[in-house]
């Protein structure tokens, strides 16, 4: 019974996560601005990725290959928004801008 | 169910591709890289449970490590123009 639910519980994460990082692939495609497809990229980085590696985990059941996963998992946690913010970083600092940004210059002139 | 998740990370690993190819400026072929490596990272994980090879889970390990530092020595390359010694003051400031 007990391990029909893991059974039950891993297909539910694995499934979600599938369809998370499916979202947010056509998001990375659909949408129009750079910054826009940056938060589709992290939605597949944090949401997609830890539910698929729970999944996992929970498919593999106490061993030493659940110890690898969640070696991946925590790493991909830990790197996954780093990469994001290092790519925000340097198109910001390239002037890409925003459609929305408001520099503080700007801020005064309208105000 | 990990064949699901296959085809699914198979139809995104394309989706990346896409947009590597499209994207305008060369910011998106950066996010477009690293949402690739993302995809290839589960997608090995994926692989390694469906044909029960546990040793898969080291490949895609070593993958994300790789896959990390290459998206950051891109971008230091095109901020800086150099891999190696960098300037105090970057050019590309504004």
């Amino acid at each position: 019974m007990q391990a029909m639910i893991i059974e039950a519980l891993s297909w539910i994460f694995i499934i979600s996560g599938a369809i998370f990082l499916l979202i947010g692939a056509i998001g990375i495609i659909r949408f129009p601005d750079f910054w826009s497809r940056l938060h589709a990229l992290s939605v597949c980085d944090s949401a997609g990725m830890i539910l698929l590696v729970l999944g996992m985990m929970l498919q593999a059941g106490l061993s030493f290959i659940t110890i690898k996963l969640a070696i991946i998992g925590v790493f991909l946690f830990i790197t996954g928004p780093t990469a994001t913010h290092a790519v925000a970083n340097a198109a910001f600092m390239s002037g890409n801008r925003p459609k929305s940004y408001k520099d503080d210059k700007q801020e005064e002139e309208n105000a | 169910m990990f064949a699901i998740a296959a085809i699914a990370l198979l139809i995104a690993m394309f989706l990346g591709l896409a947009r590597l190819f499209k994207g305008p400026t060369l910011y998106d072929r950066a996010l477009a890289v690293n949402a690739f490596g993302t995809f290839t990272v589960l997608f090995i994980g994926v692989m390694g449970f469906l044909n029960q090879r546990p040793d898969f889970l080291d490949i895609s390990l070593l993958y994300a490590l790789i896959n990390f530092a290459g998206t950051i020595a891109i971008l230091k390359f095109f901020r800086y123009r150099a891999l190696g010694d960098v300037p105090q003051k970057p050019e590309g400031d504004q």
